[in-house]
């Protein structure tokens, strides 16, 4: 008999283009570790109860009542739940079509959707649609479900900025159309040049290529900039003159570390710049429970918010949606809680602020040690992060070191993270699994581990660093930027 | 202590959404102000003509996209929406008190009780923080705390609230594995096992990778479950359809495979894969072991993949037909992993958990190579992984209480209540469809459906080509707008030709079931008065 259907070279060659390095080889190689006994610190996903951080206590009693709404029936329910989370499970209950059990509406319970449109209106200061907000099992399903609306195939393109979270580049694998790169700039805090932009865009259109969406990441990932409102409204203008939807990915705008740009939405900036733009510019935004400091990224919660998508495009996304038949409640119901969390005055609100106060000024402080760290090793250079969950140091490999990784068959970012491993435990992600400027070398690390932890981890990595570059260095040259 | 859900709680589940008004306060939401040390500047526009039609409309969005097709939540439950919208807004405006939806198999949302010990145990693992408090051995059963204790500590760092390995929680797959064991007498690896957000997600999955481009063909019974067509469509292959044997209760003919498969390979067509929907959805025939040996062999012979959706596995209605998995028959025939590629898909969603708002499920993948599970891993790595508490349910689906159990006996209570009263649903249903004029209804043997044939007048279809509408969804419709009864047109399942169905679900609670029936009954009589020949 030949070849069998599932052999591999009989696979859809899309899937095996796509490359998803943050559970690659370097996760991988760790795993194993870990299995010979090796103590391992996994930096390499934005996974924040896995290094720790605890849930907030109050999403977690009213989704526990839901799931056990005869809880609700007992008497001494009240020894074990405080009442505004009983009244909030009861609240949430009302609004499914039969408790957590049910299909909701293929677009997420009405309800929460209307949740979700009020926190926007109040985050933004204008009016959102529920009819326009679909809520899916985490952000990235949402990222996919409208790539593969826009991707007809590889002559279409999407601009993906370069270093990127590679769910943008995989997916785009997978659904086979072209990533157009634009580059952020290290140099300048990893800024985004809109020359830059109109040159990717010329040079993908000379090779056919039709240039049909825009993604921005902000704050980014994994570079962590916070992106002015001056660059939004270059951004905007861009995509209006070029005919793009814009991809919103805004799952970290909680996390902000600096004061001097604070989060500020695509969709706001957008409102802000009036008609023509405000009627016109095609835009979506994502969002998650998985990340903040809410960190609930094992529930699977995201939505979408469409912006000037005509009523027809919208019901064939509903269509889709209604494939999977519906997102999964308890998420919903987190998604609920997240925008509309306790208030002055609830019982629960105090335990509430001190718990998110507790985690955010800790992410704060730990993106600032890591920074700082960073940059007190040898040939290591570190942007601060200014946003998101992330550090992602440039490392300056001698020319020695990158001929030892060529001997060893590996990239040169890769050799360095898998001797980095093996020296310390710490499992990062190498720089090329997001992409960078052609001989810059980086690697990714998370801000997440235990703020107590965090200056032996720093020293760890200082003292393997450090001796790694004077093992390879050869005083004559070392990689430039 | 467990509980069943009664009283206000029930009521507060049965209410429909209700519009909630909160004041406008909240901490952490920025307020809309931003500071801009650099001046805001228009850039200057590049060229000066109008921006082309905008890039995501209806004639620009990726073609198959547009092709797919959905009818289990299709038009007609839309136009259910908005008569119940109506209804709301003005009672008494309609011919009925309330839409009845028989288009969606979603017990929960008719009323359907989850059972007790899978609720606790969830509730637990999502608040452990009150594993430790003595009150909570007044509020759960004792074995629903040591089955989450047990759990958790299979979760790394007890973190309910972290992402996962990418095939699921490797203690939770152990759970599966011997559960699958457990049920077919065969070892199962838990690496075989990838849990995901429901079992359509893993067909998902499948179709991904088998399908290259429309010269791939995907075996499909016809009637079939629309995901499979839909989840064809949007991956660009071609389904080939193979038709069940209406006048056999639904039978699955080999030859029929056989000629099926050879039309599709002479118009140049790879055929990759055979799905099998066992029990089957619309149909609900559970299929014969010695049928499953034909079909196992068929896909041997021709290295087809078996795609095996046995979510229907724990919904069997009558004592002479027994669940089989394929993997157990493939097995038992003495044919393992070199043999034959077999996936098995299972899911919460159905058998007597009814679970389908969780979205929890998983595939189990047998006969492949490394380097292909190496992409499957792939894959499944890029939306990191599935919702935690679904991966709990399907290990608790997969090894409920055991005897000896403080929960078992209540367990097995709840269990067999709504498996017997599924049974009986499935009859009354059954023989109210065959006492209509002019329908016949093939008996349920498994699943949650029931897919009548309607011999529909001449003159009927006559009047629903008027309308431009197929005669199925003509009849539906009319059905909905008489009793606001959503049952779903057989177009939606595929039906041979000039052939009408429509499927309806057993599952509005057994005390409505007479009523459902009386008023199908006296549509069915009006409409037929009116379109008889």
């Amino acid at each position: 008999m030949g070849l069998k259907a599932l052999d591999y070279e009989s696979l859809n060659e899309n899937v095996k283009k796509v490359q998803y390095a943050v559970r690659g080889e370097l996760y991988l190689r760790a795993s194993e570790l870990q299995k010979e006994g090796k103590k391992i610190i996994f930096t390499n996903v934005g996974n924040p109860h896995a290094l720790g951080q605890k849930p907030l206590s109050f999403p977690r009693q009213v989704v526990a009542l839901c799931q056990a709404p005869f809880l609700l029936d007992d008497p001494n329910v009240g020894m074990l739940f405080p009442a505004d989370a009983i009244a909030k499970a009861k609240h949430y209950l009302t609004m499914t079509s039969g408790g957590l059990g049910a299909y909701s509406d293929s677009r997420g319970i009405p309800g929460v959707r209307k949740e979700v449109a009020e926190f926007i209106e109040r985050r933004d200061g204008y009016p959102s649609d529920p009819e326009l907000i679909f809520l899916t099992d985490g952000a990235s399903k949402g990222v996919m479900q409208i790539l593969n609306c826009i991707i007809r195939g590889e002559g279409d393109g999407v601009l993906v900025p370069v270093p990127q979270y590679p769910l943008y580049s995989a997916t785009i694998s997978l659904f086979g159309g072209s990533l157009v790169p634009y580059y952020l700039e290290e140099g300048a805090n990893w800024g985004l040049d809109v020359n830059d932009l109109h040159q990717s865009v010329a040079q993908a259109r000379s090779k056919g290529i039709t240039v049909r969406a825009m993604v921005i990441i902000n704050p980014g990932n994994p570079t962590g900039q916070c992106l002015s409102e001056a660059n939004l409204r270059e951004i905007l203008r861009f995509c209006f003159q070029e005919n793009l939807v814009l991809l919103g990915d805004e799952v970290y705008q909680q996390n902000i570390y600096q004061d001097e740009r604070p989060f500020i939405s695509a969709r706001k900036v957008l409102m802000d710049m009036g008609p023509p733009l405000s009627n016109e510019v095609q835009l979506v935004s994502f969002h998650t429970v998985s990340k903040g400091y809410w960190g609930e990224c094992g529930q699977r919660g995201g939505y979408f918010e469409m912006t000037n998508i005509p009523p027809r495009t919208v019901d064939e996304i509903y269509k889709i949606s209604s494939i999977s038949l519906s997102p999964n409640v308890p998420a919903q119901i987190f998604m609920g809680l997240m925008v509309n969390p306790p208030k002055p005055g609830d019982i629960s609100y105090d335990q509430f602020v001190r718990e998110s106060k507790g985690i955010l000024e800790s992410l704060r402080r730990r993106a600032r040690i890591m920074t700082d760290g960073f940059n007190s090793c040898r040939n290591v250079v570190c942007n601060f992060t200014e946003g998101a969950m992330y550090s992602f140091p440039q490392i300056r490999l001698p020319r020695k070191a990158i001929e030892a990784a060529k001997k060893a068959g590996k990239v040169p970012d890769v050799f360095y993270c898998l001797k980095l491993l093996e020296a310390t435990g710490i499992s990062t992600v190498p720089g090329s699994g997001f992409g960078q400027k052609e001989g810059v070398f980086h690697l990714r690390t998370t801000i997440l581990p235990a703020e107590e932890d965090m200056p032996a981890i720093m020293a760890s990595f200082k003292k393997f660093n450090d001796e790694f570059m004077e093992q390879y260095e050869d005083y004559r040259s070392y990689s430039r930027m | 202590m467990r509980r069943l859900v009664i009283g206000r709680t029930r009521d507060l589940l049965n209410r429909s959404h209700q519009n909630y008004r909160h004041s406008q306060h909240s901490l952490f939401l920025s307020s809309s102000r931003f500071l801009s040390s650099a001046p805001v500047i228009d850039s200057p526009s590049s060229s000066s003509s109008p921006p082309m039609s905008p890039p995501v409309t209806l004639n620009s969005i990726n073609p198959k996209v547009v092709k797919c097709e959905y009818a289990v939540r299709g038009e007609i439950v839309t136009l259910a929406q908005k008569l119940q919208e109506e209804i709301q807004a003005k009672p008494g405006s309609q011919p009925f008190e309330e839409i009845l939806y028989c288009n969606i198999g979603n017990p929960q949302s008719l009323g359907q009780q989850p059972i007790t010990f899978f609720r606790e145990v969830l509730a637990l693992c999502d608040h452990p923080a009150i594993l430790d408090k003595s009150e909570t051995q007044g509020l759960f059963s004792a074995d629903a705390i040591e089955r989450a204790w047990q759990i958790l500590d299979q979760i790394p760092g007890r973190a309910t609230g972290a992402y996962s390995h990418s095939q699921g929680i490797k203690g939770l797959r152990d759970t599966i594995a011997a559960g699958i064991e457990a049920r077919d007498g065969f070892p199962s690896n838990p690496d075989d096992i990838f849990l995901t957000d429901g079992a359509s997600p893993a067909v998902h999955m499948m179709m991904q990778l088998l399908i290259r481009s429309e010269k791939d063909g995907i075996l499909c019974p016809i009637p079939q479950y629309p995901l499979y067509s839909a989840s064809i469509a949007l991956h660009g292959g071609t389904l080939v359809p193979y038709y069940l044997d209406e006048a056999t209760g639904w039978g699955l003919e080999i030859s029929e495979l056989k000629k099926q498969l050879g039309t599709a390979r002479s118009k140049g067509i790879a055929v990759r894969a055979l799905v099998v929907i066992n029990p089957g959805n619309p149909t609900g025939q559970v299929l014969a072991e010695e049928n499953q040996r034909e079909i196992v062999e068929f896909c041997k012979d021709e290295g087809l993949v078996l795609l095996a959706d046995e979510v229907y596995q724990e919904n069997v209605y009558v004592p002479e037909k027994k669940f089989h998995s394929f993997k157990k028959v493939s097995r038992s025939m003495g044919y393992g992993e070199k043999d034959i590629h077999l996936v098995s898909f299972q899911s919460v969603s159905k058998g007597y958990y009814g679970e389908c708002g969780k979205r929890g499920g998983y595939m189990e993948v047998t006969g492949f190579g490394a380097d292909v599970r190496e992409q499957m891993y792939k894959v499944a790595s890029v939306n990191l992984c599935s919702n935690i508490s679904g991966q709990i349910l399907a290990s608790l689906v997969m090894s409920p209480p055991k005897v000896g159990d403080e929960s078992y006996e209540s367990y097995c209570a709840e269990r067999d209540g709504i498996l017997l009263s599924l049974s009986r649903r499935a009859k009354m249903l059954e023989d109210a469809f065959n006492n209509l004029e002019g329908v016949t209804c093939n008996k349920a043997e498994g699943a949650m459906y029931l897919f009548p044939r309607i011999h529909l007048p001449e003159k009927a279809i006559r009047a629903a080509e008027e309308v431009k509408t197929a005669p199925d969804a003509f009849y539906c419709r009319r059905l909905l707008n008489a009793t606001g009864i959503v049952v779903v047109p057989g177009s939606g399942f595929g039906q041979v030709p000039g052939t009408w169905h429509f499927r309806c679900t057993i599952l509005p609670q057994e005390d409505k079931i007479p009523a459902v029936i009386d008023r199908l009954t006296d549509f069915h009589k009006s409409f037929m008065d009116e379109y008889r020949d």
